[in-house]
């Protein structure tokens, strides 16, 4: 029997079995996370607010969500009328499927990340950028003047606040010397202190940095108080105010699914990934424990601030961040190289 | 302060084809209750905002000449439900002023105690919603924490949660126990160091700070020439109020001060209102110590009151501004005339001239600092 | 409960009239004695107000920018339906801002044909009041920007507010 189980264990590890497997899990761990991290934002606000949050569907309102999907489910998929349909049906679908493929590199434990490309940091910014485009189509595509002023504000914000992530992340590529995201992670081994939040004698302002990249994933996944795609006592619903059912469930699951993703980016690049300070859990155990905290977190900033203005936040992109994220960059640079001018000072001396 | 500059004039973006009409309809988030603005847009800048009122009009005025002048009572808590008491006071107080009633102090006092306390809940409500609109959700569930307190309160003696119908010519229908008065006490000790807190979280949170400070100015000239007041010329720097530039009631008797701030924009409005909790929390308490014995009616109320023929206001201030009732009589049972003179309408009307030029979210920021309660405006 | 009763400034272009220094004790003389319009001092404690001026239809303007000058601030206008005297009575109510001094302003119209000129040029806050009072009586105000129902549908045409008014 144990002869079978090992049997199948070494078929599922060779290659295109283990990618399938690698798949599914992926997919029902996005959709396990979509369903669950609404009741972890729903009992978090109301905690916060001083209120159970739900509590009746099922044990502390575990089955919350199912209720809510089975709700969303049995709506009418309506497109409006005067819309682009192609578009409007298509954006939904623009929005989940960049974040699925980002997955796939992420290493969520020793071994376990389902195609380790070696460089994994570049394919997930060029996958993020789909995401504005898709709010933008369907923004667009709906025939609604709140949707439309939502989609131009979408646009203008993930434009100004890609340059300062991609400028930390720049960063620490120079730092870490590679973009594959399992090496980046075997890089910090050896307890907390050698994690790359810590890493200050390459980067004397690695927690601005980390800081950055915290805020510019706020934005990228339009939470508060970056909502302005959303701004509901703005813009009602904004780029989503045309779609009902299951389409609107499904921005929905990307939110989350986003939110993931930017926060396990997070863990894997600043806070050591799978690397345990001490035993206990194995690497894939830390690594949830990592990413859920700092998700929380996300939670936690969304009920406690109110939003900023529109152009406040564009300020703080162009006027504050970049600036900084390029002295950063250029601080980095010039503290890697600082060996080699030493020495060369040295020789000439 | 950051400023988005207009756009040249001749660009593209001030062609007159490419303004669209927002409809900020009868149902949005912001608007509380049924407001319709008809904005005029630019981008994302309003060229004009008309506001289109009148979804939630029941012609209180014409109900006011079907009824006695008892009957009407009820009506009058439900022209701004979230400052009942004070509006019930100033129609209570006009048939008393034209019938010459005299109202015995120990009911005066609690009038004034149970208009303040409406004041303080009106206010925390203004004051949730208004962070909601702002997209800070989890302020308007700690101030609807406290409001509940008030709530339990009023209900003891009145019976209501939000609509009371508490005065009756001549005084108060009920009297209050022992339970009220602790209680109310005990709330105004609950009440000061939340009023710390919402200032440390809340008013010096730097983003709420950049929302507020220097948006929709609104100058105290402007303020005069649409009749705006309450908070709104408080907050250009007026210290008018109704309670001492008409007295009315045993405010003269009690000390606390107007808070008016110079600047003109929503933070000064912002802060005037929250002044006004902790100065009402003031005038409770002397209330409170100040408070005699003696009956809470006057004796010898006619059962059918018949006003001398003429016309008779009275003048209150609500949570939202100066609430005046003028009453007209032709000497019979039912008002000839009963006309409302409402602080919401006046706001507003001065909303289309402030809010030309501004940015969609400072205009509703603006809309937001003016305190709407459409069926004030409605009627 | 008497009103407060400290004087007022004199109008700047009108000719000076000293105020007097101390609030006096007793029912004095109408401060805005010096404007050339017929106000009564009023009993405060009954009436709710403190002067009272019942004008021609054709002046309630020239009222109004003396009102304005002096500081005043416009409360309501409103309308009653005298039906018995074939008339409606349009009235201004005035309010200071800096002294709580109360004004009313009376005009009456006739009733068939009930017509008065417009005060929104001089408060624009006059604007809506007056559409109001339209949509309740079918008052026309001369020179109105825009007279379409306030709260009233947008496609009616009745006067709810007159006395023969049968729903």
């Amino acid at each position: 029997m144990s002869a079978l189980f090992s049997k199948l264990v070494s078929l599922l590890d060779t290659e295109p079995y283990r990618l399938v497997v690698a798949v599914v899990v992926i997919v029902s761990f996005v959709a396990l996370n979509a369903a669950y991290l609404v009741w972890v934002e729903r009992k978090g606000a109301g905690r916060f607010q001083r209120r159970p949050g739900p509590t009746e569907v099922g044990p502390a309102g575990l089955l919350q969500p199912v209720a809510d999907g089975l709700k969303l489910m049995s709506k009418q998929l309506i497109v409006p009328a005067g819309a682009d349909s192609t578009l409007f049906r298509a954006a939904p679908l623009m929005v989940m499927a960049p974040v699925l493929m980002s997955l796939a590199v992420i290493p969520f434990g020793r071994g376990l990340a389902a195609r380790n490309l070696n460089v994994g940091l570049l394919m997930i910014f060029a996958l993020g950028s789909i995401n504005v485009m898709a709010l933008m189509l369907g923004g667009w595509a709906s025939r609604n003047k709140y949707a439309m002023m939502s989609a131009a504000r979408v646009v203008s914000q993930n434009v100004a606040y890609e340059i300062p992530m991609l400028l930390v992340v720049i960063t620490l590529a120079m730092v870490t010397g590679t973009m594959d995201l399992n090496q980046i992670v075997l890089q910090q081994a050896g307890g907390f202190w050698h994690w790359n939040l810590f890493r200050v004698w390459v980067n004397p302002l690695m927690p601005v940095t980390f800081l950055i990249f915290y805020i510019c994933m706020l934005e990228e996944t339009n939470r508060a108080p970056f909502d302005m795609a959303e701004a509901e006592s703005e813009l009602v619903a904004g780029a989503y105010t045309e779609y009902a059912g299951m389409g609107f469930g499904v921005f929905f699951m990307a939110e989350y699914a986003n939110i993931v993703l930017g926060c396990s980016l997070a863990t894997v690049l600043f806070l050591g990934g799978w690397q345990s300070p001490f035993g206990l859990l194995p690497g894939v155990g830390w690594f949830l424990l990592k990413m859920y905290f700092l998700v929380f977190s996300v939670v936690w900033v969304r009920w406690t601030f109110p939003r900023t203005q529109f152009y406040r936040l564009l300020n703080l992109s162009w006027k504050i961040l970049i600036p900084v994220s390029l002295f950063t960059l250029i601080l980095s640079a010039a503290m890697i190289k600082l060996p080699a001018m030493i020495k060369l000072l040295r020789a000439l001396l | 302060m950051i400023v988005n500059e207009p756009n040249p004039p001749g660009s593209a973006a001030t062609a007159p084809n490419e303004t669209f009409v927002l409809n900020l309809g009868p149902q949005h988030p912001a608007t509380h209750g049924v407001l319709r603005v008809k904005m005029t847009m630019d981008g994302e800048c309003v060229l004009r905002a008309e506001p289109v009122c009148g979804y939630i009009h029941r012609m209180q005025e014409k109900m006011g000449e079907n009824r006695t002048y008892a009957q009407y009572l009820p009506n009058t808590s439900r022209i701004d439900y979230l400052s009942a008491m004070t509006y019930t006071h100033a129609f209570v107080g006009a048939v008393e002023r034209a019938a010459r009633i005299q109202v015995p102090p120990r009911a005066e006092y609690i009038r004034v105690i149970t208009s303040e306390l409406n004041r303080i809940s009106s206010h925390l409500v203004w004051w949730g919603a208004f962070l909601l609109d702002l997209g800070g959700f989890t302020p308007l569930l700690y101030a609807f924490d406290d409001r509940e307190m008030i709530l339990d309160l009023l209900e003891g003696i009145t019976g209501a949660r939000l609509t009371y119908c508490y005065y009756r010519f001549g005084g108060l229908y009920n009297d209050v126990d022992e339970t009220f008065l602790k209680g109310t006490r005990q709330f105004v000790l609950h009440m000061r160091p939340r009023l710390k807190m919402y200032r440390a979280l809340v008013t010096d949170n730097v983003i709420l700070r950049k929302r507020l400070i220097g948006i929709g100015p609104i100058s105290p000239e402007l303020c005069r020439k649409y009749g705006a007041t309450g908070p709104v010329i408080r907050g250009s720097g007026v210290a008018y109020d109704v309670r001492k530039a008409e007295p009315y009631s045993v405010y003269p008797e009690l000390d606390f001060d107007i808070p008016a701030f110079p600047e003109g924009d929503s933070m000064a409005r912002y802060l005037v209102r929250m002044e006004e909790i902790a100065q009402s929390l003031r005038l409770i308490e002397q209330a409170l110590d100040k408070l005699p014995a003696g009956p809470v009616m006057a004796e010898k109320v006619p059962r059918v009151l018949k006003l001398p023929a003429g016309d008779y206001c009275y003048a209150v201030e609500a949570a939202r501004g100066r609430f005046m009732v003028r009453l007209v009589s032709d000497n019979k049972e039912i008002p000839y005339r009963v006309k409302l003179r409402t602080p919401c309408l006046s706001n507003l009307s001065l909303f289309e001239e402030a809010s030309r030029g501004m940015l969609l979210a400072d205009a509703l920021a603006l809309m937001g600092s003016l305190d709407l309660v459409i069926p004030d405006i409605d009627r | 409960m008497n009103g407060k009763d400290t004087p007022l400034a004199p109008a700047p272009a009108a000719p000076a009239t000293p105020a007097p220094a101390a609030p006096a004790p007793e029912p004095r003389p109408n401060p805005l004695a010096h404007l050339p319009l017929p106000f009564q001092t009023a009993d405060y404690s009954l009436k709710g107000y403190h002067l009272d001026a019942t004008v021609q239809p054709g002046q309630v303007v020239l009222a109004a920018q003396l009102m304005d000058r002096e500081g005043f601030s416009l409360d309501t206008i409103t309308g009653v339906d005298w039906l018995a005297q074939g008339q409606m009575e349009v009235v201004y109510d005035y309010f200071h801002p800096g002294r709580g001094f109360r004004a009313v302003v009376r005009a009456r119209i006739p009733r068939e044909n009930p017509e008065i000129p417009t005060l929104s040029q001089v408060f624009p806050g006059a604007n809506w009041h007056e559409r109001e009072t339209h949509d309740f009586f079918g008052i026309r105000f001369l020179g109105h920007p825009d007279l379409s129902p306030f709260l009233l549908p947008e496609d009616a045409d009745y006067h709810p507010l007159r006395k023969d008014f049968t729903a």
